[in-house]
């Protein structure tokens, strides 16, 4: 039994968006589509979450915060790049201070395109994402066995 | 022939056992409430138990080990408590209790020494010192009409309690927003997916810790509604209609009533203390023997 | 009998010592004569512990002449010293109690003859037992804390023949207190705590502690004054003597008793540093630490509620005992907010104690049986968790250099044993289901059943949540856990610890023991008084046996968590935090992080709270003035 997939938290954070990707991210939480139907919830706090949104670029200023907040999330945890600037910059491809997209810097799991992303494709995005997430609690487990085997085996 | 300590035995099991499936389920009765009133479908009802589901199958993760401490004292406490309030025992003990429980959560927030735990603990402390007065004055109206501060005797005097504390019953209702964590009082931390101050008193726990916070909740909620059965201890019908009457309002509150500021919670519940309760209970004091039985 | 004037009598002797011996041999002489008063305290127990009152005909004639020779000689020296410190207002009321001191003795007291001037009962004993050993442990303590203090503050001038010598004369003065019967004896080792206390606040001799000094031997002679005006009454209204004697004064009824006994608990106030007169406990904190732990919990104010819970039966039920509980609690009100404003761990400290105080007097102003039961409690609970306190901020700030609460952050990392010594005195403090919280908790079922019990509830309730507040705050401070420090603990010496292990078990174990102790001697003692008693329900019991096995038994669940967590750093927003607490803020510069906690001075500043107090109180020793001059005329 698995409950990771009835309740995947996000953690949504604005690396350089133009603000166009956060509103429909946002959006999704309205009424109109209420993804807490699916028990999503925006904690606001990457120690609570599961899923990582990122919408925008990365640059030099924000790199930091970016894998910071990735190593803040517990295992398993999957990240999400919203939109085209988070999946290579997009048009500030070419600023002097851009690195590129968010998977620069952290391991990205799902890239959901569009400028701004429409809400269904982020909806959409995070459900693929919760697969892969059940995929990694499944590895962790084994991983987590293994090394209590191991540790048993010591003993 | 089935003796009082067996009795009190028992319950104490049966909350122990059943308040967490209880207090989910209310959990989640709430946010669908909640999700109905703001125009939405909202979650499953046992969206609850699949989120500290998933919190338990989560990595475990903390600042510093003291964390697991502090939090396992804190369901311990809550459930020490609860316990003794469904086995009978003295309400002023339970309440103590009850404090013991929640200074436990207030340190594990302190133990992290984050910005955000910080806050959250010292407004934590600011709702404990907050809500502390009304519900000791809630115990000492319901010893002023029953002569007991033990809670099965309260249940058992079959006095309709309701009829000679209506304000303390009111401070309660009032004191209890800040216990159900609910608008305008969340101020430390809140339910679902209000933020404050990022998650204040919980930010710094994540995985199985903050299940069992959750876990701890779901405790509180029916040690709380406990409370307000006792007002109505003289009809168990009439008790089950005024759980659910309150609890609504406390959701209505929550939806309608935007969020103050410390000071405000501080002198409002005091205020509310020191005018609805110590009244009601001057009246009382003033009128023994004319009006109680 | 040989065993009380052993009690009084071989601290004065061991204080003579201590004028004549030097550091090493002193160590070895404070040490062996702590064991031994804490023996003959224990002693007094089970020698005493089934008996009830018990009195014994010590002769009245020589020793009065020599307490009375020692009093004038001290009021000449307190002369002596106001003039040359131009304290004038200390002058007047030196002279003033001199006079009547001489009155008395000249003219009323030749050709009485009391009998029955030493007496033990269990509150006595209890009273014996705190300063047996919770006193002498503090005096243990001071050998290590002085040396260093004397190390770290080279400007002061090592006195320290002096200060042993006046410890010392302070336990034997206390001892004369709780056994004294005859009052004037009593009078006679009550100023000498209030001297001895002043020469101790006085210690370093800086203007802010000579200040103080005086501040404190002012107050504590008013209440001087007040104390030989009841002698005066008593020896004016009886010219055989009789009601002299402390059983005799408090069994003759409310007529004869009152007023003696409102005026004796006017000087039990001043004593006990009830608010007006708390400001001389918190100028008390200049001194070295040892003596604030003295002060404040075995000896000089438990002297003062000692005197109050003995006239209880007295006040009981009556205006006036009613406005001096009044005084007790909007003390115990106003210094527990006081408490919460302020960052000075000493202060809060005494604060706190000002407080509890506070609460006894006001248990015992009002004073039916079961809150008299609470107040002698409160007494116990008290002075073991306030002395362990008191002695962990000392060796704090002996550590860090500073007793301000904002730099004990991460104490749990620094100094980790100290740190839970602590955390553990607090608990006693403020959490269930320790000492305190069991006093508060049967305070409150007492005062339902008493007259005007509401309001009593009502302060209880408000204070008790302040209580909370600034306990929890500071113990968050200790216990936040910040890495990389060092730990600063391991110079310190082996007999502190000992005096510190020893009274942390005592805050636990007294929890445990306390029902041993209700039985055995508080029970007893107000059985012979009211002639019923209280006491807490067995199942209520249990379940507190319960509850402290349990907190005793949770941090062992740490073992359990030992391995297996992934440790990240706190959430800071999205920035890293390196090592030292500092991470990276705005345009790259590197940031400190530094938390401090709420003050509220804005709702619980000392200045304004206690104007607001001091005028309550005053108003109230007004009221209670004015319906004494009414009784005597």
């Amino acid at each position: 039994m698995t409950y990771l997939k009835k309740s995947p938290w996000v953690i949504h954070y604005d690396a350089s968006s133009c603000n166009g990707c956060d509103i429909e991210v946002l959006a999704a939480l309205t009424p109109v589509y209420d993804v807490e139907r699916f028990g999503i919830i925006n904690t606001g706090n990457p120690k609570h979450a599961d899923i990582f949104l990122v919408t925008g670029s990365v640059n030099e200023q924000n790199k930091e915060v970016v894998k910071n907040i990735y190593e803040q999330i517990p295992e398993p945890k999957v990240v999400v790049a919203i939109g085209i600037c988070a999946a290579s910059g997009g048009i500030f491809r070419e600023c002097y201070n851009v690195l590129g997209g968010v998977d620069k810097v952290i391991p990205v799991d799902v890239f959901v395109t569009g400028c701004a992303a429409r809400p269904e494709s982020i909806i959409d995005g995070v459900v693929t994402a919760l697969g892969i997430l059940e995929t990694k609690r499944l590895a962790m487990k084994e991983k987590g066995n293994e090394t209590m085997d191991k540790s048993g085996s010591a003993v | 022939m089935i003796t009082e300590p067996v009795i009190s035995l028992v319950n104490a099991v049966l909350f122990i056992l059943l308040a967490p499936l209880a207090g989910g389920l209310i959990a989640g009765i709430d946010r669908k409430v909640t999700a109905r009133m703001q125009g939405r479908v909202g979650p499953p009802v046992l969206q609850p138990f699949y989120d500290v589901g998933k919190l338990f199958e989560k990595e475990n993760m903390v600042v510093t080990v003291t964390q697991h401490f502090y939090v396992l004292s804190y369901l311990v406490f809550m459930i020490v408590a609860g316990a003794l309030f469904f086995s009978g025992g003295d309400m002023l003990l339970v309440i103590f209790a009850f404090t013991l429980s929640h200074i436990f959560l207030v340190l594990g927030a302190y133990a992290s020494y984050s910005p955000y735990s910080h806050i959250g603990a010292e407004r934590e402390l600011i709702q404990i010192i907050a809500y502390e007065p009304m519900i000791i004055f809630t115990a000492v109206g319901m010893y002023m009409v029953t002569q007991s501060f033990n809670v099965s005797a309260i249940v058992n005097s079959g006095i309709p309690i309701i009829l000679y504390l209506p304000g303390v019953f009111i401070g309660y209702l009032i004191v209890l927003t800040i216990k159900l964590r609910k608008s305008p009082f969340d101020l430390s931390t809140s339910h679902h997916a209000h933020q404050e101050i990022v998650k204040g008193v919980t930010t710094d726990f994540s995985g199985s810790n903050l299940g069992k916070i959750e876990i701890a909740h779901w405790y509180e909620y029916v040690f709380l509604l406990g409370v307000v059965y006792l007002f109505f201890g003289f009809s168990p019908v009439i008790a089950v209609a005024a759980i659910i009457i309150a609890y609504f309002l406390e959701i209505l509150i929550d939806n309608t009533i935007s969020r103050v500021k410390w000071q405000l919670t501080l002198r409002s519940a005091w205020l509310i203390a020191g005018t609805l309760g110590i009244v009601n209970l001057g009246v009382l004091y003033y009128l023994k023997g004319v009006i109680m039985p | 009998m040989n065993d009380l004037v052993f009690l009084i009598g071989f601290p004065v002797i061991v204080a003579l010592l201590m004028l004549l011996v030097k550091d090493k041999i002193r160590n070895y002489i404070v040490i062996i004569s702590a064991i031994a008063l804490g023996i003959a305290s224990l002693y007094l127990l089970i020698i005493y512990f089934n008996k009830n009152t018990v009195f014994f005909d010590i002769p009245f004639e020589p020793t009065s002449k020599i307490m009375f020779i020692i009093e004038i000689l001290l009021a000449v020296y307190i002369l002596y010293l106001g003039i040359t410190f131009k304290k004038y207002f200390t002058v007047a009321l030196i002279l003033l109690q001199a006079g009547l001191l001489l009155f008395l003795e000249m003219g009323l007291i030749p050709g009485i003859e009391p009998v029955n001037n030493l007496f033990i009962d269990q509150l006595s004993i209890i009273m014996a037992m705190i300063i047996g050993i919770i006193g002498s442990l503090i005096c243990v303590y001071a050998l290590g804390y002085m040396e260093t203090y004397h190390n770290r503050h080279a400007d002061i001038k090592d006195r320290r023949k002096l200060f042993f010598f006046i410890l010392f004369i302070f336990l034997s003065a206390m001892f004369g207190i709780v056994f004294s019967n005859n009052l004037i004896w009593v009078f006679f080792f009550w100023e000498i705590t209030t001297i001895c206390s002043f020469v101790l606040i006085g210690y370093s001799r800086t203007p802010e502690a000579t200040n103080n000094a005086f501040l404190a031997l002012s107050m504590n002679l008013l209440g001087g004054v007040a104390f030989i005006a009841a002698l005066i009454y008593i020896a004016i209204m009886d010219p055989s003597g009789k009601l002299f004697g402390l059983d005799s004064l408090i069994s003759s009824g409310y007529a004869l008793a009152i007023v003696p006994a409102v005026l004796i608990c006017f000087a039990g106030i001043t004593k006990a540093a009830l608010m007006p007169f708390s400001s001389w406990l918190v100028g008390a904190m200049v001194a070295p630490t040892p003596v604030s732990a003295l002060l404040h919990s075995s000896t000089m104010v438990k002297a003062g509620v000692y005197i109050i819970v003995r006239f209880a039966p007295v006040l009981a039920l009556t205006t006036e005992g009613f406005i001096i509980a009044m005084v007790g609690a909007v003390t115990f009100l106003l210094a527990s907010g006081i408490a919460i404003s302020q960052s000075n761990a000493k202060k809060v400290l005494a604060y706190s104690t000002i407080a509890n105080l506070g609460l006894i007097v006001a248990c015992a102003g009002v004073g039916t049986y079961n809150l008299m039961w609470v107040a002698i409690l409160l007494i116990i609970f008290h002075a073991i968790a306030k002395s362990l306190l008191f002695l962990c901020v000392g060796t704090v700030e002996n550590r860090i250099g500073s007793k301000n609460i904002e730099d004990m952050g991460g104490l749990i990392v620094r100094m980790p044993k100290i740190a839970m010594m602590m955390f553990i005195g607090m608990a006693g403090m403020f959490l269930a289901p320790f000492g305190m919280v069991i006093s508060k908790w049967a305070a409150i079922e007492a005062f339902i059943t008493a007259p005007f019990g509401l309001i009593f509830i009502a302060i209880l309730a408000f204070g008790g949540s302040f209580t909370v507040f600034y306990w929890s705050k500071w113990m968050g401070k200790i216990i936040s856990v910040m890495r990389h420090q060092e730990v600063v603990e391991d110079t310190v010496k082996k007999e502190k610890w000992a005096v510190l292990y020893i009274l942390t078990g005592l805050v636990v174990g007294v929890c445990l023991a306390f029902p041993l102790i209700s039985t055995y001697l508080i029970e007893p003692f107000i059985m012979n008084i009211y002639g019923v008693t209280t006491r807490l329900s067995q199942a209520n019991f249990a379940i507190m046996i319960m509850m402290i096995c349990l907190l005793l038994i949770m941090p062992f669940s740490m073992l359990f968590y030992r391995t297996g967590s992934k440790h990240v750093s706190p959430y800071m927003g999205g920035r890293t935090m390196e090592s030292e607490m500092r991470f990276s803020g705005t345009f790259g510069t590197m940031r400190e992080l530094s938390l401090s906690n709420y003050y509220m001075e804005k709702y619980f500043g000392e200045d304004k709270v206690f104007y607001i107090g001091t005028l309550l109180c005053w108003g109230l020793l007004l009221i209670a003035g004015i319906i004494l001059a009414g009784v005597v005329l």
